[in-house]
């Protein structure tokens, strides 16, 4: 593909008078507005909701970030906080809710127990939400404290920025394994939570 | 239509020279003074009762299956008694594999300001069986259906003995066993291929919903949805 020469622009203005006109990069553009209005789908399961409350309350105020707008209907949503353990019950509700939020969607992980089952290495609990949807930012916290989940939200908010818009395969769906419903490999799966510390010793009775 | 409502005043059938409630202090690890409803449970089903002990203040009654719903009904209905409230129905399982499994009542009596621990011992081996309160105590529904859940006892005459905690269709067993694994009995993998395969909206049946009963009444659009099975919106 050569150069073709470059048409004459049709649009006229004045170069003295500039107002009512920005140049930008569309990405810059699109990105900065993306980043600056992230309306939360806040999925409050346990501890970590009151500090999400928290933070979204007048001390610490989300609404500086374009959040003060809480979505409880993933159909307007564009960030998934998960707050909170998931047990095993809620997973098929947790994977449904992020399949409704259209694209272009993020996730955060907010604490322990989201990000990795945290203390609850039991029957019941999913260990870390990254194995049911895909997780862009983890905030470690048992709970995390506000600033820790604005500190995660500007992290989200620095990602977005520095999307691509050429980029197709951003908005891409992730579609998991029809036969297993899982996204990533069952022996990747059980690799990543093998017991550890404690319940090492607690994976079988005393029976 | 059943009775009209009466509230029930706490220590009313105490009379008016009763002495306030309060706190307990220092109360013994065993014995001290029984609930008098033990002795009348003693004097009124004999063998049935198998012991009674007091533990920190409080009474237990260890009964036999065969006569329990009789024992229920009674203290339930005897104006001398009055245990209108069943605050819990558990179970205990000991580490000691000699010892019976223990299912557990919490019965409260408002008027009279009395606590009764009910217990029916069974034993291992055979099947986990009892008879359901429900009969007696419409709140043991989903008290009982937890106590199938977690230990898999079944209780005889429970209008719909399902798990409740865990979703349906659970197979690694019950995990309040000491036989129970405490990451479960399968891999982690496994677990959550299962629970994925979940439908998130199968379990809003219409028992569940209490709308049966309505369902002519609802709206016609509604009716079409529910008649056919919900269906997400996608």
């Amino acid at each position: 593909m050569g150069l073709t020469p470059r048409p004459e622009s049709t649009v006229s203005y004045n170069p003295a008078s500039q107002e009512g006109w920005v140049a930008t990069k569309l990405d810059f553009l699109v990105n900065w507005a993306r980043a600056s209005s992230l309306w939360p789908m806040p999925f409050g399961t346990a501890c970590c909701a009151i500090e999400f409350m928290a933070s979204a309350a007048s001390d610490f105020d989300l609404a500086r970030f374009g959040m003060e707008r809480m979505s409880f209907s993933p159909r307007q949503a564009d960030v998934l906080i998960c707050a909170g353990r998931v047990p095993f019950k809620l997973a098929p509700v947790l994977r449904r809710i992020w399949q409704q939020m259209p694209q272009p969607k993020w996730a955060i992980s907010m604490g322990a127990c989201a990000s990795s089952g945290g203390m609850f290495d039991n029957y019941a609990v999913v260990q870390g939400i990254d194995t049911i949807i895909p997780v862009d930012v983890y905030v470690p916290g048992c709970p995390p404290r506000p600033e820790g989940l604005i500190y995660g939200i500007m992290l989200l908010q620095e990602k977005v920025k520095k999307e691509r818009a050429a980029d197709k395969t951003l908005r891409n769906e992730m579609e998991p394994d029809p036969k297993s419903q899982l996204y990533i490999p069952p022996s990747l799966i059980d690799e990543l939570s093998e017991p550890f510390g404690n319940s090492v010793h607690q994976t079988r009775s005393g029976l | 239509m059943s009775a009209p409502f009466t509230p029930l005043v706490a220590g009313s059938a105490l009379g008016a020279g009763a002495p306030s409630p309060a706190t307990p202090h220092h109360v013994a690890l065993a014995g001290g003074d029984a609930n008098p409803s033990a002795a009348a449970l003693q004097a009124r089903f004999g063998d049935a009762v198998r012991r009674v002990h007091v533990v920190r203040g409080e009474t237990n009654v260890v009964v036999a299956d065969a006569s329990l719903l009789d024992i229920v009904r009674w203290l339930h209905d005897d104006p001398s008694q009055q245990y209108e409230y069943l605050s819990d129905v558990t179970a205990v399982e000991f580490r000691d594999p000699e010892q019976p499994i223990e299912v557990v009542w919490h019965l409260r009596s408002i008027v009279y300001r009395r606590f009764l621990r009910l217990k029916v011992e069974l034993t291992r081996g055979e099947p986990l069986a009892v008879s359901s309160v429900w009969d007696v105590y419409k709140g043991a529904d989903w008290l009982e259906r937890e106590c199938y859940d977690m230990f898999g006892i079944a209780f005889r005459g429970h209008p719909d003995l399902r798990r409740i905690l865990m979703w349906e269709g659970y197979r690694e067993g019950f995990p309040l066993r000491k036989d129970f694994p405490l990451r479960g009995r399968f891999s982690r993998s496994e677990q959550l291929r299962q629970a994925l395969a979940a439908n998130p909206e199968a379990r809003y049946s219409m028992e569940e919903l209490s709308i049966a009963d309505a369902f002519e009444d609802l709206p016609q659009e509604m009716r079409r949805r529910l008649s056919g099975g919900e269906q997400a919106g996608e």
